[in-house]
């Protein structure tokens, strides 16, 4: 198909020409030309969706740290040199920012003189009709006996929507200007997009706490589990709210297949905008985060935190309060965490624990949870004392000890609430006093996200004219025949080829002819 | 605290199983009718006998039908003669006129080239397919609405909901373009997928109605999923379309070459028609497709504290949006239309097929919970 379109007299499709012993001046232009072709872009684009897919495969440290040390741990040949290809941070990596920067310029540098030649074709005429109609893709010849400048009004009224000009033997129309100005909005959206979502990066946090039932955080970044700034986030750019967690609730499936699957879940939580607003209260829950001056409050996940009261050699009670314990599974909840006594006398005491929210036995004897809610919540202690190595300076986990400067006392234990263990030798006791539930947050700031939303309705709202209307031109023209007729020509020419311009066509120019023989004949007009 | 008095009814008594039997028992109706609508297209393909082209049908008629034409327009008119200047042909129709109906003679100058336009063989039986087709589809969308009856909310909670919902975007597509493109040609290349879904469904997808993870619950899964439902509807038929052009365009050539195309290549349509049909359809889901993901983006902003994070879902939507956009530019740009557009565009129709199946069942990630 070598149809001539409008689209191919007005879209560069490629970079043009080489230039020939042109200076350094002249291959820059001559480069920026291919960076900016859309020939290039499809290839950026292309490229882009290559360089996006290894993220979906190998875990990503930016979704889940925990996976990328166990890959390491997995493969450990291969795991440091994909590191060194940035492949674990394949969204943050050089690699990925150069395809969309270049894929950006490309774009900025495609669509702002287009938006130049846009604005001028907006306030400029239809071009002239070609010499030959006859030679458009579109076209349809008739003769009437109206005379030429009655055919041409007709043609004007015929061709209302179109923006038309004449001369005294032609009329020239174009409509579908909605097309460019759609695909520039859409495109534009894009680069606001990019933008949007740059800034909110760069100017956003995002962070973690977890809090047990009956307590809360101030929003600062020491109150932080985990905590990770934008690039431009100092500490003192976080807003001044603080949230106190009162009660925590969850629903669970009690029966048939999916018996134990979490069915609702809600943390009552208490908050201030700032330290001097009045306190609020709010029912978060998954998918109703809580919005404070700009930050949100999600939901993220829950679990238990028995309660212990620790007393040692001494008699002193060194430790009185929950310990949040970490699910092992979403199913049962049986949970793990470590009690840590540092402050104990003689020894420091520790104990690994299991929690069961609702115990019972496995089919070989073993102590499990059946059930997610705490309707039977039991304990399983085993004993360390010694030293617990947090004089050293090495940040430990609050979830794990650190088993070398410890020995093992005693046996596994199980405790139910109110239930008391006596370490032997006079090392101390445990209480197993009771439990509170824990709920943790995830707080965000990102100042770009009304404005990737924004850009995002834009892009679309640009999409659906850009891909539905059609730019086509109309020439009508009109001339004295053979006896006293007259002669009518229509052209159409549309910026795709069989893209259906067909009907409508056929509509003006049936239009036209229904326009003209029913208005009557002018005066002086002979039969 | 959480006393167990929080613990919710049991799912038994959210689940009318009634209707939930109704709704396995319509899926299996529905296969069966497809199946037989699969056959009646199949024997249209295979036995159908194709319609001339335009041009050779207004070469034929052009002499009485210009006359007639030209006689009734003289009378009706008082010495309006249609002298059209597409040769004679031209006026073979009052109405057409030069567009629609003359592309016979040079001066259409190749806009409809004589087998650009050829709609394909038809036969009886094409007939009945259609029709069977719209009763499959009926019955394929009671199949979907007493599913979420019997559940009382959004039937597209997992994998074997989902792909039942897929293949009725997919069959209403078609059957809007049967109807208003008058494409029925396309039967065949869409049941074929539509029924190979929808057996694996039945038989590896299949899980009893049930009640939703919390992470479901939200009124954007109507929005987003049904979006996206819709886009990979459009998107299947674009694919078939896709597949039909392909072979079309290779008997085209074998033609030009002077080799004699027999058999089911030589039944299709003309190869231009089923290129702007996947294009239209593409045109139809891309749009529909943006939305879905920036209705997903909203979602995860409001569930998971982020509208953006790489999970392996978002990843593959966002691949299979920049390769159907790379298609719709490939269009547009020299040296791309034709063959290499089309597959760029199968290749868009691979990776939404892939981040539908692969992704779902292989990979980890906030997205699983398909339930299979
Ligand atoms: C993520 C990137 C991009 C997307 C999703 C995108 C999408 C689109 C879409 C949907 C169209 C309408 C196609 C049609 O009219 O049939 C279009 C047209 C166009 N795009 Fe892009 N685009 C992107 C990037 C670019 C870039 C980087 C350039 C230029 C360097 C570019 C240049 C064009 C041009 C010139 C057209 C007009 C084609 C026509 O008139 O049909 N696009 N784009």
């Amino acid at each position: 198909m070598t149809q001539t379109t409008l689209r191919d007299i007005e879209t560069r499709q490629d970079g043009g020409p080489r230039p020939a012993g042109l200076g350094p001046l002249g291959w820059l232009r001559w480069g920026w030309r291919q960076l900016t072709s859309m020939r290039t872009a499809l290839i950026l684009l292309f490229l882009l969706a290559v360089a996006a897919a290894p993220g979906s495969y190998l875990p990503q440290r930016g979704v889940d740290p925990g996976k990328v040390t166990a890959y390491f741990q997995q493969h450990k040949e291969l795991a440091p040199i994909l590191d060194r290809l940035s492949l674990f941070d394949v969204y943050s990596a050089p690699w990925f920012a150069a395809i969309y920067l270049l894929l950006f310029i490309s774009l900025a540098g495609c669509v702002i003189p287009r938006l130049g030649q846009h604005t001028r074709a907006l306030r400029a005429r239809p071009p002239a009709a070609p010499r030959n109609l006859g030679r458009l893709p579109y076209h349809a010849t008739f003769t009437v006996t109206d005379a030429p400048a009655d055919v041409l009004a007709a043609a004007r009224a015929t061709l209302r929507g179109y923006r038309a000009d004449g001369t005294e033997t032609t009329v020239a129309a174009e409509k579908g200007y909605a097309r460019e100005t759609g695909n520039l909005l859409f495109h534009f959206a894009l680069l606001a997009l990019l933008l949007a979502v740059g800034a909110g990066a760069a100017f956003g946090y995002r962070g973690n706490v977890l809090l047990n039932e009956g307590s809360g955080f101030a929003n600062t970044v020491a109150a932080y589990d985990r905590y990770i700034p934008g690039s431009l986030v100092g500490a003192g750019d976080l807003q001044p709210f603080s949230a106190h967690l009162e009660d925590f609730a969850a629903t669970y499936v009690t029966e048939g297949r999916t018996r134990g699957q979490a069915s609702s879940f809600t943390a009552k939580l208490r908050y201030r905008e700032s330290p001097e607003s009045p306190e609020r209260p709010y029912d978060l829950r998954v998918n109703h985060p809580l919005e404070v001056d700009g930050a949100r409050l999600y939901l993220l996940g829950h679990g238990y935190a028995p309660v212990f009261k620790v007393t040692d050699g001494n008699g002193e009670v060194p430790w009185d309060g929950p310990v949040p314990f970490l699910p092992r599974d979403q199913i049962t909840y049986t949970s793990e965490g470590v009690v840590k006594a540092p402050d104990a006398g003689p020894d420091q005491l520790a104990f690994l624990g299991y929690f069961f929210p609702t115990s019972g036995k496995t089919a070989d004897g073993k102590l499990t949870s059946t059930f997610p809610a705490p309707d039977d919540p039991t304990v399983t202690l085993l004993s360390f004392k010694g030293d617990l190595g947090l004089d050293a300076g090495v940040p430990q986990s609050v979830y794990a000890i650190e088993a070398k400067g410890l020995t093992k006392i005693g046996k596994s234990t199980t405790l139910r609430p109110g239930e008391t263990l006596e370490l032997p030798d006079g090392a101390g006791s445990i209480t197993f006093t009771g439990y509170r539930e824990w709920a943790s947050l995830q707080i965000t700031s990102d100042p770009g996200r009304t404005w990737a939303l924004v850009a995002a309705v834009l892009a679309i709202a640009g999409l659906l004219p850009a891909l539905t209307v059609r730019r086509r031109r109309v020439w009508v023209r009109a001339r004295a025949g053979d006896g006293g007729r007259t002669v009518v020509e229509v052209g159409g020419l549309t910026k795709a080829d069989g893209d259906g311009f067909a009907p409508e066509f056929d509509e003006i120019t049936e239009g036209l002819r229904a326009r003209l023989r029913a208005a009557p004949p002018s005066v002086g007009d002979k039969e | 605290m959480t006393p167990s008095a929080y613990v919710a009814a049991a799912p038994a008594a959210q689940v009318n199983s009634g209707l939930a039997q109704l709704s396995d028992d319509l899926m299996i109706i529905a296969i069966l009718v497809y199946a037989v609508a699969l056959l009646a297209f199949t024997i249209e393909l295979g036995y159908g006998r194709r319609r001339r082209t335009v041009a050779e049908a207004a070469e034929e008629a052009a002499p009485e039908f210009a006359g007639v034409a030209a006689a009734g327009r003289t009378t009706a008119a008082a010495g309006e003669s249609a002298t059209s200047a597409v040769a004679g042909a031209g006026a073979v129709t009052e109405t057409g006129a030069a567009a629609t109906g003359a592309p016979g003679a040079s001066a259409a100058s190749g806009r409809h080239g004589p087998a650009d336009d050829a709609a394909g063989a038809t036969h009886r039986a094409g007939a009945v397919g259609l029709a069977a087709t719209v009763l499959g589809f009926l019955v394929h969308g009671g199949m979907v609405a007493t599913r979420g009856l019997a559940v009382d909310r959004w039937p597209w909670g997992n994998m074997y909901e989902f792909v039942a919902a897929i293949t009725l975007g997919a069959v209403g597509t078609f059957l809007v373009v049967a109807f208003r493109y008058r494409a029925r040609y396309l039967g065949a290349f869409v049941l074929i997928p539509v029924l190979l879904a929808l057996a694996i469904n039945v038989r590896y997808l299949y899980v009893d109605a049930g009640p939703l993870v919390p992470a479901l619950h939200s009124y954007w899964i109507a929005i987003h999923v049904t979006a996206a439902i819709i886009a990979t509807g459009a998107f299947t038929v674009s694919g078939a379309s896709t597949v039909m052009y392909l072979m079309a365009d290779r008997a085209e050539r074998k033609r030009a070459a002077g080799e004699a195309v027999k058999g089911v290549l030589g039944r299709l349509p003309g190869a231009a028609l089923l290129d702007r049909l996947a294009h239209r359809t593409v045109v139809f889901g891309f749009p529909l497709w943006t939305f879905a993901v920036i209705a997903g983006a909203i979602w995860a902003d409001e569930a998971w504290g982020r509208y953006w994070g790489w999970d392996p879902k978002e990843v593959w939507s966002f691949i299979t949006w920049v390769v159907y956009a790379g298609y719709l530019h490939s269009r547009a740009t020299a040296g791309w239309r034709g063959r290499k557009a089309a597959i760029v565009s199968l290749i868009g129709f691979a990776c939404l097929l892939f981040n539908f199946f692969a992704v779902n069942i292989l990979f980890s990630g906030l997205h699983s919970y398909g339930g299979v």
